[in-house]
């Protein structure tokens, strides 16, 4: 049960946008931004982030959810369960590993990412401001996994309906709401 | 030197937001409600909860400025700032500040350190469900900023005036308004030599 009461029906942080619309604003436009606007780094790429910091912070509906959006830009879900487990071995970029090494750092604490790691990824070619990126989007999710377990919220385990929700966030991004409400149907 | 090309001049969060404004847009705004806002909890209040956060993820820009915020707010009380820093149980604060100080600590470690028993200690002190809920998203809001100002290893001058000047200006604008000084800033003076 949710550490005080949370609209019911409503998974994850779904339930936290819904009691505090105030601060919803500036989380979803951080993550529209983050994950889904225009950037030298896919999609895809970001959403496995996003999903590799979300599983080292154990939140399984971030982790969930946010598999399921990169599943959907990559149009299969194995290489997001590779990149959960051993992100070495996953058939991505060279690049999108050695940000991940970053990503793993910064949910350590800020001042785990070294030199070398930084180094080690722009010599893969990572730009600035995909180190910036990747940085801001590990940091983000450090706020967003205890967010959504530091209230207890309500976290289905129900697959079908993180992975409407993923092909929701692919598609339309985070501006607006991934679920399916019964009332709206 | 910063992990990344920064704008010269601008400390710790500053520098990183300059330097990507379309981030800065909702990361102000996120601040601007947690901490300025009108609340049932104070300014000085959540701006002690944030400072408390930020030393505990030893972030030095974040605590130091976060600080002279909250003493801003407390009629420059900087030692107040000091105790709930090293040892909140035994600070001049309310019962229900200092359970709630127990649930950012909670936070700070991760999301399911939270127990029923931390929010009903909160609740039985006075504190309502959406101070519960600000609280969270405080100390994890901070889990992030701490982890950005870090993480890219900005320029964080040791210069406790800089930062008590900086806190009085904050503590009464707030967080977007005082964002127009540097993202204005950046934009006169883009990056390079």
């Amino acid at each position: 049960m949710p550490h005080i009461p949370l609209p019911e029906q409503l998974p994850g942080i779904s339930s936290l946008f819904s009691f505090r619309p105030e601060t919803a604003k500036p989380l979803r436009e951080l993550a529209h931004v983050l994950l889904h606007e225009p950037n030298s780094l896919s999609p895809g790429e970001r959403e496995l982030i996003a999903t590799y910091v979300s599983s080292l912070n154990d939140c399984y509906f971030c982790q969930t959810s946010h598999g399921a959006a990169a599943a959907s830009h990559l149009g299969e879900s194995e290489t997001v369960t590779q990149v959960r487990t051993d992100f070495e071995r996953a058939p991505i970029s060279e690049k999108l590993k050695r940000l991940l090494v970053i990503a793993g750092q910064v949910q350590c604490g800020g001042k785990h990412v070294t030199r070398s790691a930084v180094d080690a990824a722009r010599e893969h070619g990572a730009t600035d401001i995909e180190i910036h990126d990747t940085v801001l989007i590990a940091a983000a999710f450090c706020m967003y996994n205890r967010y959504v377990d530091g209230l207890a919220t309500w976290q289905p385990r129900d697959e079908s309906m993180y992975a409407q929700m993923g092909e929701h966030l692919a598609r339309e991004g985070y501006t607006t709401s991934s679920i399916r409400t019964p009332s709206a149907a | 030197m910063a992990h990344i090309r920064l704008p010269d001049g601008l400390q710790g969060i500053r520098a990183a937001m300059a330097y990507r404004p379309e981030t800065a847009k909702p990361l102000n705004e996120l601040a601007e409600i947690l901490l300025h806002a009108p609340n049932s909890l104070t300014p000085g209040e959540r701006e002690l909860i944030a400072t408390y956060v930020s030393s505990l993820n030893d972030c030095y820009f974040c605590q130091t400025v976060h600080g002279a915020i909250a003493a801003a707010h407390l009629k420059g009380d900087e030692e107040l700032v000091r105790c709930v820093k090293a040892d909140f149980g035994q600070a001049a604060i309310s019962e229900k500040l200092k359970a709630l100080l127990v649930i950012a600590g909670k936070v700070q470690k991760g999301g399911k350190q939270v127990t029923t028993a931390d929010v009903e200690a909160a609740r039985s002190a006075g504190a309502t469900d959406i101070e519960i809920h600000d609280t969270v998203l405080i100390a994890a809001a901070f889990c992030m900023y701490n982890r950005y100002v870090d993480g890219l290893d900005t320029w964080q001058p040791r210069d406790v005036e800089l930062y008590r000047q900086r806190g009085k200006k904050t503590a009464k604008e707030g967080y977007v308004a005082m964002s127009q000084e540097y993202l204005q800033q950046a934009n006169l003076t883009p990056q390079g030599d």
